[in-house]
């Protein structure tokens, strides 16, 4: 059963502020959403059904809109969705239904369930109804028995070892990282040594106001290592972005939408576009939930993220396919 | 009857006594030294069952999966790697040397199992 929401916020959202050197749970759960606005390095975050108390600056459209998908499982047909190809163009939808249209589309990864090329091709076609660009990174499910071969193929030709690399957009600096290759027995996901050297010389020459958002599958937080939810060498990896202002660092893999904040450093994972996974050591164990078919699409869905330059502001804000 | 035959009557009965003494309970396990036998890993709910398995040399074990999320079966220091595993898919391994041979899920690494062959 999926619990009301408002039981689970750790966080009071309405508050004015948030302490930025304390360690500030503030989770929205699936099923709701929550608009974030970082300013100065400070986040806000409001709930989605309050978003009216927002002043019309936060909710205006900003310099650079685009919209986070994951986790599409393109390919799995199990009681938990039977339909995620039916799901994605419903995400689709939402996506062009947006009032500010976004300029590009990240996929966190686990494009598809098994990594056949036809759940790829069917994900890039119903994608393609977007008429948008998508930088993507691979999840577990992406790079099975072939180590990533097929995805880098497809989707990092321009890419740089297992297929991370980084772009400018308006001057937000975006990096997609790599977190699901090589893992090992009893470990979470892993950046590595290679990656983790070019990550700090990718940053080196950037001023520390450049806002940087960071995309990859797994969580760079410890959201639950008991469920491999974390990565082992995400540490190192934002010492190297200790120095900027505004860091947000986009993830997928739990199925759910949660957030939190360390100093300059914003984590927010996306809900998946395909079945929701359960709360955190609430289950045995992290696989698909079976919820009632018409409650599926309220706990599916996309976020869509806003920079507003001059306010160092990144808006996230996460909203169901229902 | 000769008696050389008589001596290789007795011959095979001590040699039958010898193997139930020697093998005790685990006749099952003296047997795999000519018919093979058969063991089997349960994958339930991202956990390997059971997650430690002692077998005889010469075992066949095989892991079926059933979750609805595909699994993979590697063992540490990569004697054996499965394809990835959808639901109700198997993956079978002779083991024909004793030894501790760890393996783990390498889509999930938190799930890790071990194979005891003696």
């Amino acid at each position: 059963m999926i619990k009301k929401v408002t039981d689970e916020i750790l966080h009071d959202h309405n508050a004015d502020g948030i302490d930025r050197r304390g360690f500030l749970k503030c989770m929205a759960w699936a099923g709701t959403g929550a608009l974030c606005v970082m300013q100065g390095g400070v986040l806000k975050s409001y709930s989605l059904s309050r978003l009216s108390d927002l002043g019309p600056s936060a909710a205006a459209a900003g310099e650079l809109s685009f919209v986070q998908v994951s986790d599409s499982h393109m390919g799995f047909n199990k009681p938990a969705n039977p339909d995620v190809a039916g799901t994605l163009k419903a995400a689709v939808d939402k996506i062009n239904g947006l009032s500010n249209a976004p300029e590009f589309l990240l996929h966190t990864g686990d494009i598809s369930h098994l990594s056949k090329p036809e759940e790829f091709d069917t994900v890039d076609q119903i994608l393609k109804g977007t008429g948008k660009e998508v930088f993507f990174v691979p999840g577990e499910h992406d790079v099975l028995n072939d180590d990533g071969a097929q995805f880098r193929e497809r989707y990092g030709k321009a890419a740089k070892g297992s297929g991370w690399y980084s772009f400018e957009k308006k001057g937000v600096h975006f990096i997609g990282l790599v977190n699901v290759m090589n893992l090992k027995a009893g470990g979470l996901g892993t950046l590595g040594h290679e990656q983790l050297e070019w990550l700090e010389d990718d940053v080196k020459h950037l001023k520390h106001s450049t806002p940087i958002v960071v995309f990859a599958h797994i969580p760079l937080w410890s959201v639950y290592p008991e469920w491999g939810w974390g990565t082992d060498d995400s540490a190192q990896a934002l010492a190297y972005l200790k120095k900027f202002g505004s860091v947000t660092v986009l993830n997928g893999h739990i199925h759910q939408t949660m957030q939190k904040v360390e100093g300059s450093i914003t984590f927010h994972t996306a809900a998946s576009t395909a079945f929701p996974q359960p709360q955190p050591g609430k289950a045995d164990s992290p696989g698909p939930m079976k919820v009632p078919a018409e409650q599926l699409r309220s706990i599916l869905g996309i976020t869509d993220v806003n920079y507003l330059r001059g306010q160092q502001a990144l808006a996230v804000v996460d909203s169901s396919l229902a | 009857m000769s008696r050389s035959v008589w001596l290789l009557v007795w011959m095979a009965l001590g040699i039958a006594a010898a193997v139930v003494l020697v093998s005790g309970p685990r006749t099952v396990a003296a047997g795999a030294q000519t018919q093979s036998s058969m063991a089997e890993v349960k994958i339930d709910n991202f956990s390997f069952g059971p997650a430690t398995l002692t077998v005889a040399a010469g075992t066949t074990v095989t892991w079926t999966n059933r979750d609805d999320i595909p699994h993979t079966v590697v063992s540490d220091d990569k004697a054996f790697k499965s394809k990835v595993l959808d639901t109700d898919e198997k993956f079978s391994f002779t083991f024909t040397k004793p030894g501790t041979y760890g393996y783990f899920c390498s889509i999930h690494p938190k799930m890790t199992g071990k194979v005891l062959v003696q």
